[in-house]
């Protein structure tokens, strides 16, 4: 067992991190809110192989597995870089052009129940939209969609349409492949989530070593240490059910994938909900404002919550699971 | 990144899960709690047993007869004996877990003669005096004084949270040396026979009513210089030593026993009833009970991560103080859950028509200790946010 970074997990996180500094900063955010949608930027992250990672070498893609597919990810989500980044990587070697940044492929997850409204993001600038449903995985044209968009989503980097009528669209997966997209892109929302949480601890942190109130660093009160100190246990303990779940994607013999990926989904979220809240409260009346990018994560916390399934159904899962033995 | 148990560690496995299949039953029920003689015979009866297999000390080394066992072989160890339901370490806890890996690694030959062998084989039972009403989690501040008498110390004060001193022939005592240094800088480490003149044991049940911890009252207790390990007030770093076994690899044990209260809680859920269903039949119940499942896998994750990362690196990792923290508060609300699904029946503590009301009250008011000992919750977040996080340091 070595359950730690390969060196070439290590290396490959520090390219994204690296990547991501230079060109998904904070700043650049900022600038990203204003405009619509980075396609260079997305031809980047396809070059830097974000989306062809788990295709095969046979196919142009890179090969890896999920392990370190969610290590990529924690590093996007830490910078909050923008676009229908779990969809255009789970359908990268079953839509053409989806792996090479050509076609940008968004979802919609209709498994689980409770869906409703349905609300399909970034649907300006997908060239292909695929849905997950009970009986299977379909395909829709997103220019053919009748939808209203929402002129302000909780989250500015992800717009959304409204869509009353959901039309059929050519089925390309049937339902076992629905239900193992779903489970891989609870994985990778995990790994989105755990770099929030990482993020949001890191800054919170940074804050509370330089912000001085009664001539004292407030990172000096044992009441704001506590709070970091509990943040840096949640990153810790997401960070290892987000590891354990792309390993035992991997290597199935190992665990229970089902129980290993609702465990990453449901600690990784709580962690970038937690950690993201508690960033605004270190951060004081400066973390309630728009200027400061810290609003940023809680929002992208929540629109990952909502989907491959929230806290609760994977709580759910997880005791039944368990419960079946009991 | 892999979770992977390599081959030699599957055979290790392998060959204790049969040993334990036959030794385990073997050994019989453990004794009733308040019974201190038969309890020391029943622990040190099963750490000989461990012995003579070659499975005793996994973490020592081989040369002092340990097992010297990689880490993941250690894991392994911890997750077998919680499943083969083993007897607990018991009375032998400080000796195997504390005092003699310190006299390992600080003890003199002539020391090491004397406990090192005894203490793996069961044959001498260790209590740590460190605690003292005045010293918690400022543990550097006690004040139990030892003055040179020739070649004695005199010992004089008192010690608390002393376990198993009605049984112990040894205990590692913490006292100081040096009254004018710096807190940290005047304490030396002590092996000092049990049973002297002038020591008084009191018992000091705890509030799940068993008695395992004592008090130690120490009135001019003559105990020979040869007794002391490492040098006079150097005992401050000759306790930390101690930490270099630590790995973190006995949380193994802990969350097998987790996996299974969980098991037993869902089982409990489906047979008691709430609002005239079967509560497992509950919604919220489920996903609570689902919840805390998650973190009982999660914490798993972290503790084999943080292994991995010792394994690595040759240190303990830095976040072992976030695996305490978390583990000992998912245990109280593991604990909490468990009473509340058991609902009226845990106002007895004994099984009432079946239900498991003695253990899952004991381990519910046990659970409470353990955000307290071995550094409190509180200030393991101090180290957290201090050493790992870099934030300014409390005063000392």
């Amino acid at each position: 067992m070595d359950f730690q970074l390969s060196e070439d997990q290590q290396a490959l996180q520090e390219g994204v991190r690296n990547f991501c500094e230079g060109r998904v900063s904070s700043d650049q955010l900022r600038e990203m809110e204003k405009a619509t949608f980075d396609r260079e930027l997305w031809g980047e992250l396809a070059e830097m192989g974000v989306f062809a990672l788990r295709v095969a070498e046979s196919e142009g893609g890179l090969g890896l597995g999920n392990a370190d597919a969610v290590v990529v990810f924690e590093e996007l989500g830490r910078c909050l870089a923008p676009g229908p980044l779990v969809w255009s990587h789970l359908l990268a070697d079953q839509v053409e052009g989806a792996a090479s940044g050509e076609c940008v492929v968004g979802g919609l997850d209709l498994l689980g129940g409770g869906n409703d409204p349905v609300l399909v993001e970034h649907l300006d600038h997908l060239d292909a939209l695929v849905v997950l449903r009970e009986d299977g995985v379909f395909r829709l044209s997103p220019a053919s969609l009748e939808a209203s968009p929402i002129a302000t989503p909780l989250d500015p980097f992800t717009p959304l349409h409204h869509v009353a009528e959901l039309p059929e669209g050519e089925r390309i997966g049937d339902a076992g492949a629905a239900q193992r997209l779903r489970v891989e892109g609870a994985a990778l929302a995990a790994g989105l989530l755990l770099g929030i949480a990482e993020e949001t601890q890191a800054l919170a942190t940074e804050y509370a070593k330089g912000r001085e109130q009664f001539n004292r660093p407030i990172g000096s009160f044992q009441a704001i240490k506590h709070i970091l100190a509990d943040m840096f246990v949640r990153q810790e303990l997401a960070r290892a059910a987000v590891y354990a779940a792309g390993a035992t994607l991997d290597d199935p013999e190992v665990g229970s994938v089902a129980r290993a990926v609702s465990t990453a989904k449901l600690v990784a979220g709580e962690a970038a909900m937690k950690n993201s809240r508690n960033c605004v409260q270190v951060h004081g009346g400066m973390g309630y404002t728009w200027e400061m990018p810290i609003h940023y994560y809680l929002k992208r916390t929540w629109v990952l919550e909502n989907v491959f399934g929230g806290a609760e159904e994977h709580a759910l899962r997880v005791a039944e699971e368990i419960g079946e033995r009991a | 990144m892999d979770l992977r148990y390599s081959e030699s560690d599957e055979a290790f496995r392998k060959e204790l899960r049969a040993w334990l299949a036959e030794a385990v039953p073997a050994h019989g029920a453990p004794p009733d709690a308040a019974d201190w003689t038969g309890r020391r015979a029943y622990d040190t009866g099963w750490q000989r047993k461990l012995y003579d297999a070659g499975f005793a000390g996994v973490n020592w080394p081989k040369e002092y007869g340990g097992r010297d066992a990689s880490l993941t072989e250690q894991l392994v160890y911890y997750e077998e004996i919680a499943r083969a339901h083993a007897p607990y370490i018991g009375v032998n806890f400080v000796g195997i877990l504390h005092g003699g890996p310190t006299l390992i690694s600080e003890g003199t030959d002539e020391q090491k003669e004397r406990h090192i062998g005894p203490i793996l084989r069961g044959e001498q039972v260790w209590c740590q005096g460190f605690s003292e009403p005045g010293a918690g989690s400022d543990l550097a501040a006690l004040k139990c004084r030892a003055e040179r008498d020739g070649d004695h110390y005199v010992l004089n004060g008192h010690k608390i949270w002393t376990s198993f001193a009605q049984v112990a022939d040894y205990c590692e005592l913490l006292v100081r040396t040096d009254p004018d240094a710096r807190k940290h800088r005047g304490i030396s480490w002590l092996g000092v026979p049990m049973g002297l003149d002038g020591m008084e044991i009191r018992p000091l049940p705890t509030l799940t009513g068993e008695g395992e911890f004592s008090e130690v009252f120490l009135e001019n207790v003559r105990v020979p210089m040869d007794c002391l390990v490492g040098a006079e007030n150097d005992g401050w770093r000759v306790t930390n030593v101690t930490l270099a076994f630590e790995r973190g690899t006995a949380f193994a044990t802990d969350i097998v026993v987790f996996q299974e209260v969980m098991r037993e809680l869902m089982g409990v859920a489906k047979r008691v009833t709430r609002n005239d269903a079967a509560a497992w039949e509950d919604r919220g119940l489920r996903a609570e009970v689902g919840h805390l499942a998650a973190e009982v896998e999660a914490i798993w994750a972290m503790v084999r991560y943080t292994v991995s990362e010792a394994d690595k690196t040759g240190i303990p990792s830095v976040a072992a103080s976030a695996v305490k923290v978390y583990f000992t508060e998912l245990k109280q609300r593991i604990g909490e859950t468990c009473m509340r699904v058991l609902g009226r029946a845990t106002l007895s503590r004994e099984d009432v028509e079946g239900l498991p009301c003695q253990s899952f009250v004991y381990e519910a008011l046990q659970s409470l200790s353990m955000t307290i000992a071995a550094g409190s919750s509180q200030i393991q977040r101090n180290i957290i946010s201090e050493r790992i996080l870099g934030l300014p340091r409390e005063p000392r």
